[in-house]
């Protein structure tokens, strides 16, 4: 799969399919690179999504449960996106998506998770999500979320 | 005749990953997860089925010890652990390695709901024999992925044979 900078973006929306080049949101919209946080306690998903991330051109970091994302946000870190897990040892995702929105973290924070009943998924969009999604992440996905974050901005 | 052998092993891989797809052990996820290796990354797929086949194995051994324990009560902690093993087998395109895992915890919930002695054990030796078809399934995905991991290592091998770099 073809690695996209940035820059390399182009205007039209279109899903991926087979080898085709991800194509997603207009470059005039991104006054920056964006970035993204992924938090996720799951090695092979930790590598999944950031790959993912990473081939669209986006800046990812990865840590292992919610406390490393708070703590990372105390420090002073900012991110466009955060892909929040919910069951992660420590601190799990609806308590850190909580503390985060506490502090006055803006950022998109959207949910993922393997398999949650709708009183699971109530509680975890309740904590402050701006969206959920079951695992796995798709490249689709990923597209239609930047999308999101560039209509916005 | 070098070239024969690229084709040859392209076929073969070809021919398990559609009697894979046909069987439903794996499903599109896997097929993301190919397109996700590049001359960036060219052992992607080897690395990342290689981390799932040592992470599972690990989750499975804590399984069977969770259900053989007389005492058996940690039902949350078999939860999580079902939870991280679908997610990774979600991820890459397990699909009969996670649907088991769905049976599973469903098994496992309604035996933490169980009242009645009786119905406790009925619901335990249901676990069990869930966890036999995780591991029975678990078992034929990690021999077919060895296998075609296998057969695209050989591909790569002869590809370079055919196409040495010129200097």
């Amino acid at each position: 799969m073809k690695s996209i900078a940035n820059e390399d973006l182009i205007g039209s929306k279109s899903m991926p399919h087979g080898n085709d080049v991800c194509q997603g949101p207009s470059s005039h919209s991104l006054n920056k690179k964006v970035t993204a946080l992924v938090v996720e306690d799951n090695v092979v998903n930790q590598m999944i999504h950031k790959r993912l991330l990473s081939n669209l051109g986006i800046e990812t970091q990865v840590v292992e449960n919610g406390k490393e994302a708070v703590d990372l946000h105390h420090s002073g870190a900012v991110f466009d996106l955060i892909l929040m897990d919910m069951e992660m040892p420590i601190m799990n995702g609806p308590e850190a998506t909580r503390v985060l929105r506490a502090m006055g973290v803006r950022s998109k924070i959207v949910g993922v998770t393997a398999y949650s009943g709708d009183y699971e998924k109530r509680v975890f969009m309740d904590a402050g999500l701006d969206d959920y999604y079951e695992k796995p992440l798709t490249m689709a996905k990923l597209v239609s979320l930047l999308q999101e974050l560039v209509d916005n901005n | 005749m070098l070239g024969l052998g690229v084709d040859r092993l392209q076929a073969d891989m070809d021919r398990l990953l559609a009697l894979l797809f046909h069987q439903g052990v794996l499903d599109e996820h896997f097929l993301q997860l190919q397109q996700l290796q590049d001359e960036t990354s060219p052992n992607f797929v080897s690395e990342v089925v290689n981390i799932y086949f040592h992470e599972s194995e690990k989750l499975l051994r804590s399984l069977r010890e969770f259900l053989m324990d007389r005492e058996f009560s940690e039902y949350k902690k078999m939860g999580i652990h079902l939870n991280q093993l679908m997610g990774s087998s979600s991820s890459i395109g397990a699909k009969r390695v996670r649907n088991v895992c769905v049976v599973f915890r469903a098994a496992s919930e309604q035996n933490n709901r169980a009242g009645d002695a009786n119905v406790f054990l009925y619901l335990g030796f249901r676990c069990l024999r869930a966890l036999e078809m995780l591991e029975h399934e678990y078992c034929y995905l990690k021999n077919k992925l060895h296998e075609l991991i296998q057969i695209e290592q050989q591909r790569v091998m002869a590809a370079r044979v055919r196409y040495p770099i010129q200097n």
